[in-house]
């Protein structure tokens, strides 16, 4: 299948994604499906992510990481989504948890986490979501109260990628609950805390093989020297700042994912027959594709040039929204249109078709649902 | 309305020529509206206006009586017609497809002849394909010009022309050898008032009311076969040579559309007060915008790409039938969902939204249907 090049990426990136390629097809495909019925992704895994030099690759060396631009990032994201491997939550670790602490943490913070993250040594997770609160962070109850040297936390967390791993959890608190955002910190918390307890590996509709979690807080008390930052108060602002990149991950994923689909689509309605003859050559299917391809094409532009801005650090938030609200939705669009083109079999698991339609639906979800971009958005028109 | 991703594409000059144009359609065209809907044309005098302001032709070389600029000059006439709503003028049919055929094919006399006048706006070219029983399918063509010594002899009837009342010569699509298929197809240039050739009907159209949309007709019409544009049975690959670019001027046209409908939409749900509060504060509103935004961005960006490559001479026709399809499928769909938020007052046609809303109907018909656009793109699955 054509597409337009991607003058985005130079030859470096496209030896690095050859690299990617063939440790997901070794290393990850064929495990995947047994760390499905486990629920989780072997730190096994993780180490040999790490030596390969795929986690924390943004980060710089003195950190453990190989200083690269977000780029190879997306390199990343692109191949895992292409691989259609949704267990290993390697991004949020390296290009969400990781950035948190190298932009925001002590000295000491970053030597003590950031080589062992790099490493895969130590798996990172981040926690926002409580049980009655979700996308509006105003709401989040954990509180984190001084006493003396110490923070006293209390409280619950649910829906937390790597949660069952998490060596580290960077955590959403309260330091002052009668305040709103104002009140909200972030801390770092070892998952070796006491009080600190790992709730179920949460069943879902897809991503069977994330470890995606509860936590639990009670009068776990950690040194007031884990608090990432300055000062108090400073959670909301620091999770506001990455957030157009952070969101634009979920599109280079989707698009990634989208294009992948398309072709398994292609390459299955070649070789199904019916009403002797290839269901590709029906009219139906052509215009059907050639509908997906073009929205491909469209979103794969878009994302191309969000990244261009990306790296030159002049991403727009409502531009991350777009980008995620837009290709989540036509990922979702093309993969329910894609299912219908396998028949019976895009309802089995053994298709990567009906894998990829599962993983998706909580694309438009997470990294703030699609009605919340649209809401970022609209304060622009 | 300012883009969230900022456009690259053009540079001062043309930012300067774009500033120009706007005003010209602000004192010289928009304030004929509806005179020119009422006559189904627009004046004569308005295409020598447009010509002394340099507004035609712009794009051939000085000798010939153009600019010598290059396409992005184009783009921005596109632009600045578009966001007006007056789709009256055929201004860019003539200067950026009448006129590049004869640049491309014509001997120096043809191009001497033709197109200094036609930088003036002193003579009106059009392009005749369609006929009333053949549209995309252009191997279908059944007008047929038969060589008689010196002369070739048309005969049939062409339908659907753009400028067509109002042109001085129409580019014709004609059968030279009609028991060839696409191989028998010539170019032939026929001036107004050659005995035999009349001009039928200014049809009556859903939308483009001030445009003269006509049919012709040849009756044993005698041209010199120095009439010939290029090479006999050479038509059709002259036909496919600029397809590329003649299709992205549909899709600069339907994106500028689209992003004046959504100007016009937010000032009027800014300014228009339902249960107490401006329509544009109730969340469906904000939502379905922040969509119609959202998508005219995404696309502006693969559009401008496509610009890009177009202008480079690069763009393959697959991507440029894509540009097509997406953009006028886009620029149909949110002009309908605009059109909603001016309750009864968007079905008046004082309400310039009525109008956009009627003009878009054949944006994905003509330039090649949306499923010829999927037909081509179909091919490269």
């Amino acid at each position: 299948m054509t597409w337009l090049p991607r003058p985005v990426f130079n030859a470096e990136h496209d030896q690095f994604r050859a690299e990617v390629r063939k440790f997901y097809e070794r290393e990850i495909v064929p495990n995947h499906a047994q760390w499905e019925k486990d629920g989780v992704v072997p730190r096994a895994a993780w180490k040999k992510a790490g030596d390969a030099g795929f986690l924390c690759a943004t980060m710089p060396e003195e950190y453990g990481g190989s200083g690269v631009d977000r780029l190879y990032s997306a390199v990343l994201i692109e191949e895992q989504s292409r691989a259609n491997t949704s267990g290993p939550g390697f991004s949020l670790h390296s290009d969400i948890v990781a950035p948190y602490i190298l932009s925001y943490g002590t000295e000491a913070q970053k030597r003590e986490w950031l080589p062992k993250m790099a490493k895969g040594e130590a798996i990172g997770a981040i926690a926002m979501t409580e049980p009655g609160t979700g996308s509006d962070l105003q709401g989040v109850r954990t509180s984190a109260i001084r006493d003396g040297d110490e923070y006293v936390i209390n409280g619950q967390k649910t829906f937390i990628t790597n949660g069952q791993n998490a060596d580290l959890v960077i955590l959403v608190v309260k330091t002052d609950p009668k305040q709103g955002s104002k009140g909200i910190s972030l801390l770092l918390v070892e998952a070796t805390r006491p009080g600190f307890t790992k709730g179920r590996n949460l069943e879902k509709l897809g991503m069977h093989a994330q470890d995606t979690s509860e936590l639990f807080f009670a009068d776990v008390r950690v040194p007031v020297s884990n608090l990432l930052g300055k000062e108090e108060g400073q959670g909301f602002y620091q999770l506001m700042k990455e957030l157009a990149w952070e969101r634009l991950q979920v599109a280079i994923g989707a698009v990634a994912n989208a294009e992948a689909a398309l072709q398994w689509t292609a390459d299955y309605t070649k070789e199904r027959k019916a009403f002797g003859q290839p269901i590709a050559n029906f009219q139906n299917t052509r215009f059907k594709l050639a509908e997906l391809k073009s929205q491909v094409q469209v979103a794969r532009t878009f994302v191309d040039r969000c990244l261009e801005l990306v790296v030159k650090g002049e991403l727009d938030a409502t531009a991350g929204a777009m980008a995620k609200y837009w290709c989540s939705d036509l990922q979702n669009n093309l993969l329910n249109e894609c299912l219908q083109l396998h028949g019976g079999y895009g309802f089995m698991w053994e298709y990567p078709i009906t894998r990829a339609y599962a993983d998706a639906r909580v694309q438009k979800i997470y990294a703030g649902t699609n009605e919340i971009m649209k809401e970022l958005i609209s304060r622009t028109l | 309305m300012q883009g969230i991703i900022p456009r690259t594409v053009f540079g001062a000059e043309h930012e300067e020529f774009r500033a120009h144009v706007r005003r010209f359609y602000e004192r010289e065209i928009t304030p004929h509206r509806e005179a020119w809907e009422a006559a189904g044309q627009i004046s004569r005098e308005a295409w020598l206006k447009a010509g002394e302001a340099g507004f035609l032709c712009a794009t051939m070389p000085a000798e010939y009586g153009g600019a010598g600029v290059d396409r992005y000059f184009s783009a921005v006439l596109i632009e600045e017609q578009a966001r007006t709503f007056d789709s009256g003028p055929g201004f860019s049919l003539h200067s950026d497809i009448v006129a590049p055929y004869i640049l491309n094919y014509g001997t120096e006399a043809q191009k001497l002849s033709y197109l200094p006048r036609m930088a003036k706006g002193e003579i009106i070219g059009c392009i005749a394909m369609t006929e009333p029983g053949a549209g995309s399918d252009l191997q279908g063509v059944k007008t047929t010009a038969i060589r008689d010594g010196d002369h070739y002899v048309i005969n049939g009837s062409k339908t659907f022309i753009t400028n067509g009342f109002m042109s001085d010569f129409v580019v014709l699509v004609a059968k030279t050898d009609p028991s060839a298929g696409a191989k028998g197809t010539s170019l032939i240039l026929v001036d107004s008032g050659t005995p035999g050739y009349s001009k039928g009907r200014k049809l009556k159209k859903i939308g483009m009311h001030a445009q003269d949309t006509a049919e012709l007709f040849f009756d044993n019409v005698r041209v010199p076969v120095s009439n010939l544009l290029g090479e006999e049975g050479k038509g059709f690959i002259q036909l496919m040579k600029e397809l590329a670019w003649e299709r992205m001027m549909i899709a600069i046209r339907n994106v500028e559309m689209a992003d004046s409908i959504l100007q016009h939409t937010v000032t009027y749900t800014r300014d228009r007060k339902a249960f107490k509060q401006s329509i544009l504060d109730f969340q469906n509103t904000k939502f379905r915008l922040a969509e119609v935004k959202t998508e005219i961005q995404v696309t502006r960006v693969f559009v401008d790409r496509c610009l890009e490559a177009v202008v480079k001479r690069e763009l393959d026709p697959a991507t440029a039938a894509m540009a097509k399809l997406h953009a006028s499928e886009m620029s149909n769909r949110i002009v309908d969902t605009c059109i909603q938020f001016f309750g009864g007052w968007g079905y008046m046609w004082e309400f310039p939204i009525a109008r956009a809303y009627a003009d878009a109907r054949v944006q994905r018909i003509f330039g090649g249907t949306s499923e010829v656009m999927k037909e081509i793109i179909a091919r490269t699955m």
